[in-house]
């Protein structure tokens, strides 16, 4: 058994317009340790399916299906219950580090009440801890800047501390949600480096969601691509890289810049918009935007193992 | 503490800002006097043309109106209004020393009684979003802001004192019972603002990314609450205290005429209404300051809770 | 995709539909339109004369057998007949008094806004100086000095009113100067006066029409206390205010003489508040879930 089993994992929003079905069945497995990669657009559920194991959907939103940590089904504790988890086993940093921690506290506030919750540390305990956590993160002079506010702290300082206070309980699991999107480039880098050392030396499972194929490559082993809140392949990093089955796949991979391009080949950028997820289409979600598709699209195809784990829901046979 | 320098720098800006509006606000008030059509001593009878000189050069009255108005500015210095026109004896300082107790203890009362329930009923309901406690309460809310408070006081009057006997009609004598009703009367229009004005940011801020973050920390809901978003909740309440006194001000004049409340909003209407200049002059000028040291202590104490604002100004 | 099915909606229309939806809103919207109709029509169809005093009738609780549906008052005056009256002025002193400080309020804000600089910082100084003022006071200082005259009250309450009018207006304006439709009229050379005419205003009657309706319901109100304090409009002439002022001094002998002029000003408040909001809610998407 898996440490976190998910299965059939469904989110769907009431909208004034309809039912938004944002996530219709992801499965995955994960294992203390492992680094995974959800990619897709946005839009496309991973982030959604991401807050509905966490129990953070917004209140138009509700989930079914099961999400198994060690034995229990997140899905169906209470919110006292899973507030045990949360935090403490599980662990989630935001994609928007300017606005995900409160402006109104200071750095020191916000970690501390981490630990001496989940942990009962009395307070001293608790700073001494935070301290070593954030020298963790390289945050020079944390004695110092512990008692700053958020807003003294630059955009990847943030994300750091946001990291450090992920990692504080030494979680099981760290939900990574675009963690460097907000960031500049160099910063992104040391994000990504910081988490993959961070991921060696406390084996602490990641579940990276990112729509950025580029930066999975360094930091994950496995990749799950989702479109229109399905899962539509998934392998590992070198499957997906070298041999990917899905169109989709293929196109998230052309899109990727490379140096290495023709000069004046331009990008390729997938033509269309993802489907509308009030009233999706029968057959294959990506049916209309794949120069590939064929009669047999008309009806949705299934998940097959296409050898060695590797999962594609396309018809295409894979000599094609 | 890193801010204070902050603060101290806001507050001097701030202070300096206050003179000009006092400035304006003495000018006004002396000039839309003095040129009121009839003096305070032609109202009932011409009197001998000697005792007239007289009372002119008692008040300064034959002065060019320029010397008046400085010497008013002068005398404002030093907080005094001068003697008042009509209660011959009395100036206005010992009139407002007479008045002004009793309306800020009614006031007082009213604002504190506001402030306290009108962020629990826009707490609860935020809390409670779209559901019955939050429909019926901001429905009430609603109401209290709709009925003026000279409705609500003769209909208070009706059923507490008239028909229930409970409390008495009016009148003072800095007795509980006889506060009840006013304060209430006073403080349900401000308790509605607070209660929506609470619910509205109480609600945006639980929709904020840092709430989430919070609650992915596994925090208890109460804590989420108390520790996390009361405090930036709340900050918009807080910059509504210094319209809210401004408001009860007003309404004190109602309020005070309705229950026979000797305040100073009675001494204002009976002085507006006899001319007397400069009691007029002096409440007026006694609220506008006492108005603009509010918005000043209010603006002080938002920048003090909010470390974003010492950060920038430290700067 | 098929683009077929796709109609253009402007976004009044979007906030048309928003509007309608909002029940609160719609119901108090057909109150005050009947409420409008009735106060305008009702007197002319009244057996009674507004001032007319039927002797045989004082105090007299309401009833049909007298005619008196809401009672009369101490000399015989019908309730009714004073209540859709005082309407009128009630009414009338809402919508002007709304109107001057539009125009003042919108003028004042927009020219302030879209100059910026210098030119805004002292315009707004200014607001900020005026609005430190206990207004109520010198709406009454006012009424003391020039004597009450029915448009003094609509100027001295317009023009205290813009303030927050104005505030609004230059803060719209500001982000509107800054979105591409009028930087490309700038590029074009359309002059100063036309981009405020014909691109900035139009695109702050959103918030203008929100705030004017929030504005009505205040300008009510500041009527209805001054004429309650006896500083407002002057017999025979009546407004709400000065009814329920009348009413309050009979309050226990004849309970009617309130309450029923009481009422009506409270449920007109209460309309026009849940229109406001209403309006607010529809036009204001931001907060669309």
């Amino acid at each position: 058994m898996a440490m976190l089993e998910v299965r059939n994992l469904q989110v769907g929003f009431d909208t004034p317009e309809g039912e938004v079905q944002a996530v219709r069945g992801i499965d995955f497995d994960l294992e203390a340790g492992d680094a995974l990669a959800i990619v897709g657009e946005s839009g496309s559920g991973k982030t959604q399916s991401m807050l509905a194991l966490m129990g953070l959907l917004a209140e138009n939103g509700h989930a079914s299906g099961e999400a198994r940590f060690r034995g229990r089904d997140l899905m169906k504790l209470s919110p006292g219950e899973l507030n045990q988890y949360r935090g403490a086993k599980i662990a989630m940093i935001f994609q928007d580090p300017m606005t995900s921690l409160n402006p109104y506290l200071n750095i020191e506030k916000q970690m501390i009440e981490v630990v001496m919750h989940h942990q009962g540390l009395d307070r001293r305990e608790a700073r001494a801890h935070a301290i070593e956590m954030l020298r963790a993160v390289r945050i020079p002079d944390p004695e110092q800047r512990i008692r700053q506010y958020p807003h003294e702290y630059s955009g990847g300082m943030r994300q750091r501390v946001m990291v450090a206070m992920g990692l504080l309980c030494e979680p099981d699991i760290l939900i990574a949600d675009e963690p460097t999107t907000a960031l500049d480039v160099t910063v992104q880098a040391q994000i990504n480096q910081l988490m993959a050392e961070l991921r060696r030396s406390s084996n602490t499972a990641i579940v990276l969601i990112t729509h950025d194929l580029g930066v999975v490559a360094g930091l994950c082993d496995r990749v799950l691509v989702v479109y229109a809140g399905r899962v539509v392949e998934y392998g590992t990093v070198e499957q997906i890289y070298y041999q990917p089955r899905h169109p989709y796949t293929r196109g998230l991979l052309a899109s990727v810049p490379r140096l290495d391009a023709v000069r004046g080949a331009g990008l390729n950028a997938i033509p269309g918009n993802p489907p509308n997820l009030l009233d999706l289409p029968a057959g294959c979600s990506f049916r209309q935007r794949c120069a590939e598709a064929f009669e047999a699209c008309g009806e949705e195809p299934a998940l097959r193992d296409l050898g060695d784990g590797h999962l594609s829901r396309c018809h295409l046979e894979p000599e094609q | 503490m890193t801010g204070h320098a902050g603060i101290l720098r806001h507050a001097i800006q701030r202070l300096l800002g206050v003179i000009p509006t006092l400035l304006v606000l003495v000018t006004i008030a002396f000039f839309l006097i003095r040129v009121a059509p009839g003096g305070p001593f032609d109202a009932e009878k011409a009197l001998p043309a000697e005792i007239q000189a007289n009372l002119n050069v008692k008040y300064h009255l034959d002065e060019p109106l320029v010397q008046q108005y400085l010497r008013y500015l002068g005398q404002i210095l030093t907080f005094d209004f001068g003697p008042s026109f009509q209660y011959k004896d009395w100036t206005v300082n010992e009139l407002i020393g007479e008045g002004f107790p009793v309306s800020l203890t009614v006031g007082g009362l009213a604002m504190l009684l506001a402030f306290v329930v009108g962020t629990v009923i826009g707490v609860t309901a935020a809390l409670r979003q779209n559901t019955a406690v939050d429909y019926g309460s901001m429905g009430f809310a609603m109401l209290g802001i709709s009925i003026p408070n000279f409705v609500i006081a003769p209909l208070l009057i009706l059923l507490f004192a008239v028909f229930l006997g409970w409390l008495p009609a009016g009148g003072w004598d800095w007795s509980l019972n006889r506060m009840v009703l006013p304060v209430i009367t006073l403080a349900l229009p401000v308790i509605a603002y607070v209660a929506r004005l609470t619910r509205g940011s109480m609600i945006e801020v639980l929709h904020s990314n840092f709430i989430r973050t919070a609650r992915a920390k596994g925090l208890p809901e109460r804590a989420v609450i108390l520790q996390h978003a009361l405090k930036p909740a709340l900050l918009p309440v807080i910059s509504f205290m210094g319209p809210a006194t401004a408001g009860l001000i007003t309404g004190s004049v109602i309020v005070e005429r309705i229950y026979a409340i000797p305040g100073l909003g009675s001494y204002f209407v009976q002085g507006a209404l006899n001319r007397d200049y400069t009691l007029v002059m002096g409440v007026v000028i006694f609220y506008g300051l006492l108005i603009i040291l509010l918005n000043f202590t209010v603006d002080m104490l938002y920048a003090w809770l909010n470390p974003k604002i010492r950060y920038d100004e430290k700067r | 995709m098929e683009l077929g099915d796709v109609k253009g909606r402007s976004p009044w229309e979007d906030a048309w539909h928003r509007l309608l939806k909002n029940r609160a809103a719609v119901t108090s919207a057909i109150i005050m339109g009947v409420m409008v109709v009735v106060v305008v029509l009702g007197p002319m169809l009244s057996p009674w004369e507004g001032d007319f005093t039927d002797w045989d009738h004082t105090f007299s609780p309401p009833s049909f057998a007298t005619g008196h549906w809401f009672g009369t008052d101490a000399v015989g005056r019908d309730i009714l007949v004073r209540t859709l009256e005082g309407g009128r002025i009630s009414l009338l002193v809402g919508l002007v008094a709304t109107l001057v400080s539009l125009a003042i309020g919108v003028t004042y804000g927009s020219v302030a806004g879209y100059y910026g600089g210098y030119t805004d910082r002292v315009m707004m100084r200014a607001v900020d100086i005026v609005y430190a003022m206990p207004f109520m006071f010198f709406v009454i200082l006012l009424m003391v000095v020039f004597g009450r005259n029915i448009f003094l009250i609509f100027v001295a309450i317009g023009a205290i009113n813009w303030l927050d009018m104005a505030r609004i207006v230059r803060g719209q304006t500001l982000s509107l100067k800054n979105t591409e439709f009028v930087e490309a009229a700038q590029a074009c050379g359309v002059q100063r006066r036309d981009i405020i005419v014909r691109h900035i205003v139009p695109n702050l009657l959103g918030v203008v029409i929100v705030y004017a309706t929030l504005t009505i319901p205040q300008v009510i109100l500041v009527e209805s206390f001054l004429s309650f304090l006896g500083l407002g409009v002057q017999e025979p002439m009546s407004s709400w205010g000065a009814l329920v002022n009348d009413g309050a001094q009979d309050l226990e002998s004849a309970p009617w003489t309130l309450i029923f002029p009481a009422l009506v000003l409270t449920v007109t408040l209460y309309c026009f508040n849940y229109i406001g909001d209403g309006l607010r809610d529809a036009l204001d998407p931001k907060d669309r879930l």
